[in-house]
């Protein structure tokens, strides 16, 4: 497997600039003669398929939703980073750079991370000509805020709803396109498979989900921005719909897969409430601004309502541990401190499984402090949210909080252009996995979705295509168009006849059971390894038992899951076999038999690098492959947050 | 909810569903559902249904919906014959079975509108809303053009106004709910989010007469002041934006009418 990252000579500062002077360009009347097909439509994916059809492609695009302004990327709520220091607190690429690759736990390439930073603040300025409503102070400049583990305010918001609002902006760009002809958009459409021509990905074979044809696409190239894997825990903070199976077809088809271990949990989610649940809603980490978070001293009080533990009773755990940051501690860490009280059997609220797996947030200070109206006008979204789901007003008692799956560092992997290793095969957003390394900062992941589709893959993807010949793009007529349709045709027909006795959601919730337990916030080699063997045991069932109704010629939903479904059983063995193998503790990936007193460690001597999993055969575990990561500017440290 | 004894209260239910595929007439089929727990949320209780369903053999219902956090504007579903169901400001998935009593009879169908058509069973073709969107919601700002972002200064008030329009999330709720099948409350958010705002103005009557213009083409009534656009609206967008919509509409029309080129308007320019 050829991993080489491409990542350009020279001092960090000067990679980006120095490299896009050199990556091959193509004339504008050429343009139109090649058609880029981009599959998502999620910050990464609109953005890129916006700007591809300015610059004067033929552009494809495709989404599963019944409409590209709903991706998942409009349900982020805190904010997006960008290295402008309008708050003139010392805020710089430089710095942002460094809190970026330190929260990844020295985990990312650093020249990604780097030339993340510099276009960072491109990206606010794209974004507020588009209209995107930021919040702003009195003199109508742009507001910031802290977030997330910095110690600088770089954050920018909109409510509770900045992902939303800057989805809607790339929506906004993208709809332009369509409405003026230069993008066909082919909504309720799912990628199942890609199609390679002489070794270079040339084409995707979808299903329409409306009359369940199943068609095939040729391209120049293809650009795969479909997000995170988070669902393979079943429950998570993910919508419904999203999956791994473009990327994990992708990577049966040849492409490695990096890191699919690196699973972020994020600390402020509510808490599990019962067997039915489907969700687990995400209340933004911003809430840590205001909110103290605390369990009882005594595990004897952890029944009582809040209101009857007395001050001098209450464990204010993250400010006891991480003084410096407090309640602000970044996410991994947060995580597992509130699991490590709860195991203690200290958590608080509902009984599930025989525990109570929840610790407080408490905003009574913060009312004191700053009364009702502010608290209301910084989160009053949020805490309506939190009480439609529990019944309960955060106003009057603390929220109750509990860790959740939230977003997927790994992906496919990608070197310096975001390109695959697959020739013509480009990756964006969440779907890959070269900027977070281990961990994500808060307000980071539209940051990195909109970079990849505005500011990288626009120059990447041209010098690709000045490589190929306009007009070469081969016929959907095609042997290998013809073979991945069948194969295609194939599976959905095997799904259907199986008529088994349980459904798809049957799968998905025993999957999830078995990957949240052994492979969520804490890991050990006996559990990963039972892990593997319950979920070889699963695929088997799954394929003599599973019971799909509906028929493919028709809006199926149950198996559009049960496809789904397969997919990320594979997957979670793959994830669980990475988890195995990296014999180290960093960021979200906590391994219990690697730790200093509670802390994870690292070890950069055989571990500073990316695992990139090659794709062996059905029900063959896949191939450990390395990209080692070279740190030129960066000194390795131990990330302390005390 | 749990009750003192340490138990989750539950609900029986009986449940009027839809049933229909596309381009045939739909009926309502009942079921019978037990156990279901308050705390659940309304699509859990659909899925509840559904795996019932799978375990007698039979279809399970199709329904829209994904992010189930109340921001996608995915969900769809006319509950008791209120669109997002009897919760005000609230999506179909942020709506709990607490509001809901035991053995009560509950009526679950599709967005009900002349420009919504049935897929199949509660899912219905929403695109209008993309195609009045393609036509002109946006600001034209191609990639990289765009001016350092505090050389234009916006007034909070009117940052913070463009802001509460900007919160609609296209789920057609306004629609639906219209015994006109109106739009304006949709056409009208945005419009008041984009025409407000200093980056807005260039293209502003261009993008009022675009987007009126292809909301009526794409088969959508017209407003006459009924008002439950607003009653269910799961974002709370008030009535005040279609007032908005027609001065800015009555004010490109104008600025068309006494334009001084003596051509006539393409669409708006």
């Amino acid at each position: 497997m050829n991993l080489d990252s491409k990542t350009p000579a020279g001092p960090l500062a000067d990679k980006w600039n120095n490299h896009k002077a050199k990556l091959r360009l193509v004339n504008p009347a050429n343009r139109r003669k090649y058609h880029v097909i981009v599959v998502g439509s999620g910050l990464a994916g609109s953005a890129a398929a916006a700007s591809f059809a300015e610059m004067g492609y033929e552009v494809s695009c495709f989404c599963y939703q019944d409409s590209p302004r709903r991706a998942h990327s409009i349900a982020a709520q805190g904010g997006i980073n960008a290295a402008k220091n309008y708050q003139n607190d010392g805020d710089s690429v430089r710095r942002l750079f460094q809190d970026t690759i330190k929260g990844g736990d020295y985990r990312a390439r650093e020249a990604n991370v780097y030339r993340l930073a510099q276009v960072s603040a491109s990206i606010i300025d794209q974004c507020v000509a588009q209209g995107v409503p930021f919040a702003r102070e009195y003199g109508g400049l742009l507001a910031n805020r802290s977030f997330g583990g910095a110690q600088v305010s770089r954050t920018f918001y909109a409510r509770g709803q900045t992902g939303q609002q800057l989805l809607i902006g790339a929506y906004s760009a993208l709809s332009r396109q369509i409405g003026l002809g230069t993008v066909k958009m082919y909504t309720r459409h799912e990628m199942l498979d890609l199609v390679l021509v002489d070794g270079k990905a040339k084409g995707i074979v979808t299903r329409d989900l409306v009359t369940g044809a199943v068609e095939s696409w040729s391209s120049d190239v293809v650009v795969v921005c479909t997000g995170g894997y988070g669902n393979v825990f079943y429950l998570s903070t993910n919508a419904q719909g999203c999956n791994v199976t473009a990327t994990f077809r992708a990577h049966r088809r040849g492409a490695g897969f990096a890191n699919p271990c690196y699973t972020q949990i994020h600390p402020t989610c509510i808490p599990v409430h019962g067997e039915d649940q489907s969700k687990l809603t995400l209340m933004s980490e911003s809430l840590r601004n205001d909110g103290r978070v605390w369990v009882p001293k005594n595990k004897a009080d952890s029944a009582k309502p809040a209101s009857e533990v007395p001050e001098e009773a209450r464990d204010y755990f993250l400010e006891r541990k991480y003084p410096s940051y407090g309640n602000l501690a970044p996410r991994d860490i947060a995580s597992r401190a509130a699991k490590e009280v709860c195991d203690e059997g200290r958590g608080v609220g509902q009984v599930v499984d025989g525990k109570r797996l929840g610790v407080y947030l408490d905003f009574s200070a913060a009312i004191k402090r700053l009364g009702e109206p502010e608290i209301r006008a910084r989160y009053g979204n949020l805490f309506d949210m939190y009480e439609n789901i529990t019944g309960e007003s955060a106003y009057k008692q603390p929220m109750r909080i509990f860790p959740a799956v939230h977003y997927t560092m790994g992906g496919l992997w990608v070197d310096y252009n975001l390109q695959s290793n697959i020739p013509g095969l480009f990756v964006g957003g969440e779907a890959n996995f070269s900027d977070h390394g281990a961990n994500r900062l808060g307000a980071s992941a539209l940051m990195q979705g909109l970079a990849d589709g505005y500011f990288v893959l626009p120059y990447t993807v041209t010098d690709f295509l000045a490589g190929e010949k306009s007009g070469s793009r081969p016929s959907t007529e095609a042997p290998e168009f013809k073979a991945v349709t069948k194969d295609v045709n194939d599976r959905v027909a095997k799904l259907l006849s199986i008529n088994g006795t349980k459904s798809p959601r049957y799968y998905h919730k025993a999957l999830g059971k078995i990957t949240w337990e052994k492979c969520g916030m804490a890991r050990d080699k006996a559990g990963l390894e039972g892990a593997i063997r319950d979920l070889q045991a699963l695929r088997k069932d799954f394929w003599e038992n599973v019971k799909v109704v509906g028929s493919g010629d028709a809006l199926a939903p149950e198996l559009e899951r049960a496809g789904r479904v397969a997919d990320f059983l594979d997957f979670g063995i793959m994830m669980c076999l990475d988890a195995l193998t990296r014999e180290e503790s960093c960021g979200g990936h906590f391994r219990t038999e690697f730790q200093d007193a509670g802390e994870a460690k690292r070890d950069d001597a055989q571990y500073a690098h990316a695992a990139v999993w090659e794709w062996t055969g059905e029900g063959q575990l896949p191939a450990r492959h390395v990209e080692p990561l070279v740190y030129e500017e960066t000194q390795l440290s131990t990330r302390s947050y005390k | 909810m749990v009750q003192d004894n340490g138990k989750e209260e539950t609900l029986a239910l009986k449940l009027r569903v839809w049933r229909q595929r596309r381009g045939q007439p739909g009926a309502f089929e009942e079921h019978a559902l037990a156990a279901v727990p308050t705390s659940a949320s309304f699509l859990e209780m659909m899925d509840m249904l559904n795996e019932q369903l799978i375990k007698a053999g039979k279809d399970t219902f199709a329904f829209d919906h994904d992010c189930r956090e109340g921001i996608c504007g995915m969900c769809s579903m006319t509950i008791n014959g209120m669109p997002h169901g009897p919760l005000p400001g609230v999506t179909t998935c942020q709506l709990h079975m607490r509001n809901f009593r035991d053995g009560e009879t509950i009526t679950v169908e599709p967005w009900r509108a002349r420009a919504f058509p049935v897929l199949k069973d509660m899912i219905v073709d929403r695109s209008g809303f993309d195609k009045v969107i393609q036509s002109g919601g946006f600001i034209t700002v191609r990639t990289g053009s765009a001016p350092e972002a505090n050389n234009i200064p916006v007034p909070k008030p009117i940052a913070d106004e463009a802001m509460d329009a900007a919160e609609c999330i296209g789920c057609g709720a306004c629609v639906a709910s219209c015994k006109n099948g109106s739009a304006m409350l949709f056409v009208g958010a945005k419009i008041n989010h984009l025409n407000i705002l200093p980056q807005g103005q260039a293209e502003r009557d261009r993008r009022t007469l675009a987007m009126v213009k292809t909301m009526d083409e794409a088969g959508f009534g017209n407003c006459t002041n009924y008002g439950e656009c607003q009653a269910h609206c799961p974002k709370s967008i008030t009535l005040d934006v279609i007032a908005k919509l027609n001065r800015d509409y009555l004010r490109a029309r104008v600025k068309e009418f006494f334009s001084s080129t003596g051509k006539p308007s393409k669409g708006g320019d």
